[in-house]
């Protein structure tokens, strides 16, 4: 089959590669219809930490048709569409039986790489380097698809595939961010990033009947696309002083909830020459001025995935606001089905986000666009179906 | 350490599994989501730890607030792995240890134990 493999730093290529085969009782094998880019893949993607090898298939976010089952898989059956989960949990574990399975047990190859990491092994995702127990990724003709039960689910019928597609990962990443920020009726809801993550948490805020959502971002194009679809004011960072706009806008509290969407530097080339020996990640700006313009007593939700330890952390403004700081990794079985219905019933509206639309061979065309913003581009999504342009 | 924690704890089958001398550290352990019985049908260690045969000592207790079976093992002081696992286990045995855990949980939770895709090398190149 073709797929869209990692070639070295910055570069990627469509090759010839194995199909996939079912490997295990709970797999499934997916034929892809459309991927999208999406900004965790940039880090990979400019070739930091943790190292995808040459050949790795990337995209973590993708749907298509289900084309063959393990005898263990009971909710899907050849012929079904399907969108799929970004990260691999496998739904038995006491992690996943609690609720958490963004921290499933079982979801990964190589376990060994987190824990040498993290001091834990966390669950692999599609498009991540197989080294660090990722899975061959979406942006191919076919996924295998693990645990399809439980990371796989059935799209309703009047979702189109632009919109069912932001159900892999970027929905139910910004219904978790609002969800973990304990967004209520009346809360305040401070936003950095109007990516595709960013407004989705701001749509999410809004449906759990948020009282105000401000979305920061310096790119004029995504702030427009943000006001029109999501209820949210926006705020230019390049043109104000982002505490004291967000004070201002507040009644003088702060915000109840800031959730950072904007993730790594943008390339994630670190800027400075001693980052560049050291491999330190670019300082996340955002996250600094979200502890630093939150409420007392608030919550701030770090949703961008970091590739590096980050040093020089405002803790003390963490500890003296007693500031409750949360990380997330979406996975789909608490989000994605009631994220699906709102979709069916036109509450949540993703397709303007898939602003450019490529065949699989102009994914380097399709990821440069992505990472430099240009053009309007919020996602490129990839379709195999697609003729490569003549 | 382990021995007082596990002390502290009804045992499961410990006839069956303790022998020797009690824990005394290098313990490698996992917490499976099923009741012990599960863990070892009929005090019988799980396929993965069993291939390690007696090299290993095994030991399982109920882990707190219902998560299940604590299910431990480690390298007899003085033991060497049998066959293959010796040779995959190099210079980190406990490495060895923890895989098999790591599978045992794995196929008490789910059934089966997750396997990679086949490389392109074991099917023969690419097709
Ligand atoms: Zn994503
Ligand atoms: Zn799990």
């Amino acid at each position: 089959m073709r797929a869209l493999c990692w070639t070295g730093a910055g570069r990627v290529a469509v090759r010839q590669v194995p199909d996939p085969e079912l490997r295990n009782g709970h797999d499934a094998i997916v034929r892809v219809r459309l991927s999208s880019t999406c900004g965790g893949d940039l880090p990979l993607l400019a070739g930091r930490a943790p190292y995808l090898a040459d050949g790795d298939v990337l995209g973590h976010e993708f749907l298509g048709e289900v084309v063959a089952v393990g005898p263990q898989v009971h909710r899907h059956r050849v012929g079904d569409r399907v969108v799929v989960s970004s990260t691999v949990a496998c739904g038995s574990c006491w992690q996943c039986r609690s609720g958490a399975p963004w921290c499933c047990d079982n979801g990964n190859l190589v376990p060994e790489a987190s824990e040498l990491a993290y001091g834990q092994a966390v669950p692999g995702a599609f498009g991540r380097p197989t080294a660090a127990g990722g899975f061959a990724g979406g942006h191919a003709e076919y996924v295998r698809v693990p645990y399809a039960d439980v990371g796989a689910y059935g799209i309703p019928e009047p979702v189109s595939d632009e919109r069912a597609l932001f159900a892999a990962d970027a929905a139910p990443a910004g219904w978790l961010a609002a969800e973990l920020g304990g967004v209520h009726p009346g809360a305040v809801v401070a936003v950095w990033g109007a990516g595709a993550v960013g407004q989705l948490t701001a749509r999410a805020a809004s449906l759990l009947g948020a009282d105000r959502v401000i979305i920061l971002d310096p790119l004029e194009d995504r702030l427009r696309m943000a006001r029109r679809h999501t209820a949210a004011e926006t705020v230019d960072p390049r043109h104000a002083d982002i505490p004291a706009e967000l004070r201002e806008r507040t009644g003088g509290r702060g915000p109840d909830i800031c959730v950072e969407a904007v993730g790594p530097a943008w390339d994630g080339r670190p800027r400075s020459l001693a980052g560049r020996f050291t491999g330190a990640a670019e300082r996340p700006r955002a996250v600094y001025e979200a502890v630093h313009s939150c409420r007392k007593g608030g919550t701030v939700v770090v949703l961008g995935e970091f590739t590096g330890q980050v040093d020089a952390f405002p803790l003390d403004a963490v500890g003296a606001k007693g500031l409750r700081v949360r990380g997330a990794r979406p996975h789909g079985a608490g989000q994605v089905p009631t994220l699906l219905e709102r979709m069916a019933r036109d509450e949540l509206r993703t397709e303007h986000l898939a602003t450019h639309r490529l065949p699989l061979e102009e994914g380097a065309r399709g990821y440069a666009l992505f990472r430099d913003r240009r053009d309007g581009c919020v996602r490129a999504v990839f379709s195999p179906d697609l003729p490569p342009a003549g | 350490m382990l021995a007082r924690l596990a002390g502290a704890r009804p045992r499961v089958n410990p006839a069956d599994l303790h022998t020797g001398a009690p824990p005394a550290g290098g313990w490698e352990v996992v917490t499976i989501n099923r009741p012990p019985n599960e863990v070892l049908p009929g005090g019988r260690r799980p396929e993965p730890l069993r291939r390690l045969g007696r090299a290993i000592q095994v030991d399982v207790w109920p882990a707190p607030a219902g998560r299940g079976t604590e299910l431990a093992a480690r390298i007899r002081p003085g033991a060497t792995l049998p066959g293959l696992a010796a040779h995959v286990a190099g210079d980190d045995p406990a490495r060895v240890v923890r895989t098999a855990l790591r599978q045992a949980k794995q196929f008490a939770e789910t059934g089966e134990v997750l396997r990679a895709d086949r490389s392109p090398i074991d099917r023969g190149l690419a097709g």
